[in-house]
Formats: structure tokens, sequence, C-alpha cells
């Protein structure tokens, strides 16, 4: 990981790179959204309601795995301070937060014609939303002391605290009864038939390179950001 | 011991200090987070009558009766241990149904049968197109009939 210490070493692989990420991440989106939409079959209770999960599942995702991203950046932040770190955790928070909020949407939308309601306050529901709360906190707490380098070691303290709702909300089907149902794949097991599962991991995967570019670009602009203070600074101390 | 490692050290030590915390405060709220009471908590007499609450369990097949002014339902619950009459009246979600799960948002009354405002439907983990189904159900019903299943409460 230390190759990127330095900026210009990660941004010459960045910048090449992100456009692969953007442009094969709409390809793979568009292939598994159209197979979702018109290809699959709806589902023996739920109908063509269903198809909602070849979105809402890769948001649940990566809004999880968008923590895990900043939890990990924070730790390294912390420990081995690396110059990036902070960086990074700072540009995975946004796409974080969004794609958390459109699983919370997607799944309301998802859970008036199945459940019969918008909304409960069941485990798994109120912890992705605390989730959402955590971001929206990290982005305030991370922006407010960004003026010092963007590395501000609270945020990161709280990025690594914020860490603890993850299990949490993957758990949270198996230690309460919710309304949520319990996870249907895991590595040993998969509930969901074959003809409705194959468009879900290549929308896992075109949605994660679509994250993956988001964050790309967000880290190459706090970065150019950086480099615009400081040469205002040395403009002004001239 | 170089900064780094103790840093290291003090990172996962206080981590390791979160986890402890959380969990201990998550099993503590094993029994007010749930969402829903069983028919089995009803039939042990633990389910306060009166309170709002919800229960839930699946829907015993064959147990759907309606009233004349065709809105009134009566129902029975069931988790694997024990059975409990519901009433509701008004529109339930398209997903409710004999065999399946529900949640019954109402109250306990004092003669036993919970009285619900409200249904939900619990869909279960497993997806899979309607063909397959009927397919599941014919081999299904050859050996064995009228079984359950293995739908959770």
């Amino acid at each position: 990981m230390h190759i990127f210490a330095n900026p210009n070493r990660f941004l010459g692989i960045a910048r090449p790179l992100t456009p692969w990420l953007a442009w094969g991440g709409v390809l793979l989106v568009a292939v598994a959204l159209a197979s979702g939409l018109f290809l699959t079959p709806p589902e023996r209770l739920q109908g063509e309601s269903v198809r909602i999960m070849y979105v809402h599942v890769p948001a649940a995702w990566l809004g999880m795995g968008g923590w895990t991203g900043i939890a990990i950046a924070s730790l390294m932040q912390l420990v081995w301070r690396h110059p990036l770190a902070a960086v990074a955790a700072r540009a995975v928070a946004f796409p974080g937060a969004l794609f958390t909020a459109i699983c919370l949407v997607t799944g309301s939308i998802w859970g008036r014609p199945t459940w019969g309601t918008w909304w409960v306050w069941d485990g798994r529901l109120t912890s992705m939303l605390v989730l959402l709360f955590l971001y929206i906190a990290y982005i305030a707490l991370a922006d407010a002391s960004s003026d010092k380098g963007g590395s501000s070691r609270v945020a990161a303290i709280f990025g690594l605290v914020g860490a603890i709702n993850i299990p949490i909300i993957k758990y949270s089907v198996d230690w309460w009864n919710t309304l949520h149902q319990t996870a249907s794949i895991s590595l040993t097991k998969n509930t969901i038939d074959g003809s409705i599962l194959w468009p879900l991991p290549i929308a896992l995967i075109g949605f994660s390179l679509l994250f993956g570019a988001i964050v790309l670009m967000r880290m190459r602009a706090l970065l150019a950001e950086a480099r615009i203070e400081a040469r205002l600074k040395r403009m002004a101390d001239a | 011991m170089k900064a780094k490692h103790q840093r290291l050290v003090l990172a996962l030590v206080a981590v390791a200090a979160i986890i402890g915390a959380a969990f201990l405060a998550m099993s503590a709220l094993k029994d007010t987070a749930a969402l829903f009471r069983t028919p089995t908590e009803v039939a042990a007499g633990t389910v306060p009558t009166g309170k709002p609450l919800r229960l839930a369990g699946m829907v015993v097949p064959g147990s759907i009766q309606r009233d004349p002014d065709g809105v009134t339902i009566r129902f029975v619950l069931t988790d694997e241990g024990a059975t409990a009459p519901v009433t509701f009246r008004g529109i339930t979600p398209d997903l409710f149904k004999e065999g399946s799960g529900a949640v019954a948002e109402g109250k306990l009354g004092t003669d036993g049968v919970f009285v619900a405002d409200n249904i939900l439907a619990k869909h279960d983990e497993r997806y899979m197109p309607p063909q397959m189904e009927s397919a599941m159900k014919s081999e299904k019903d050859k050996p064995v009939t009228g079984g359950a299943g293995e739908a959770r409460p």
C-alpha cells in the first residue's frame, strides 16, 4: 500500500483507471438492469416487484462496504499514518451515504407491496437508517476539520467506532425477530432460484465499479483542492 | 516498541473494547428489540393484554374465515409450539395468505383473541419463479400431505 504514499504516483494510476471503472460499471449495470427487467421471471409470491432487488441488494452491499472501507482507511491513517488514507476515507463517505439512501428508498418502495408497509422499526431497517445517519455525521465531521490538510484524527476515530454498526446490520435478522427476511445468500447457501439470481452478481460488480470510479474521482478532487490551498497559502505568505 | 506498533496495539484494544460493549448492549436488547411476539409467548401468558404490540407467525392453512360483512377476517397464527387466534377488519397485503408468514399489529384481548388493526405480510428468504413452486408442490404433495414446510415464524 505504501507505493501509493506518493500522491503523484497514485494520480498516475488513478487518472487512467477512472474512465475504465466508470464505463465498465455503466455497461454492466445497464446489462444487469435490462436483464432484471426483461429476462428474469417474476417471483412466485411477490410477482414483478422482486425486480427492485437488482438495485436494492447492490445498494445495501455498497452502503455497508463503504463504511468498512472508511474503517480500514481510518485504521491505516491512525496506525501507519498513510498520507492517502484520510483522503480515501473522505472520498468513500459520500457515495457510501448515497448508496445507503438508495437502499433505504428502494427497500421502502419494495416493502409497500410485499409487506404492506413503507416502514417498520425492525432491527434491520433501523440499523440501516443508523448507518445513513453515521455517514451524514462522518461527512459533517470530516468537512468541519478538513482545513488541516484533510487528515482529521477525530473523523478517523469516528470512522473506526462507527464500524460496529456493520455486523449489527448483518446479523440483525438473526439476533432479533424482524419483518425483513433472513439472508438469502451466504457462503454456504443460496435460496434464490438461479433464474432470478443470475443478473444480481452482474449488478453487484457493475455498481461496485461505479462506486470505485466515484471514489477515485473524489480522491483526485480532494487532492487537487489540497494542492490549491497549499499554493494559495504560499502566495499569501510571499 | 515502535510508535507505529504502539498505535496499532492501542487501536486494536480500543476496537476490541467497543465490540465488547456493543455485544453487551445488543444482548441486553435481545427482548426489547424484537419486532413481534410469538404464539408460544401468548400461550405461556407472558404477553400483556390490552397493550399495543405485534404478533407474528405462520397463517395456519385453512384457518382464514371471512365474516358475512366481507371485511372482517379470522385466522390462526402458529409457530412450531402454539397457535393464537386473530381477528382483523380491513384490507390485507397481497402476500398475506395461508401457509405464509404474517405480522399482526394490535392488542391481545382478555379472551385470548388477538384483535389486529393492521396486517403485514412476512416474506421468507426463498425466491423462486411461479412455475417452479407449482412443480415443487406437486412433487411434495405426492409423498407427504399438508406439510407446513420449514417456513419460519
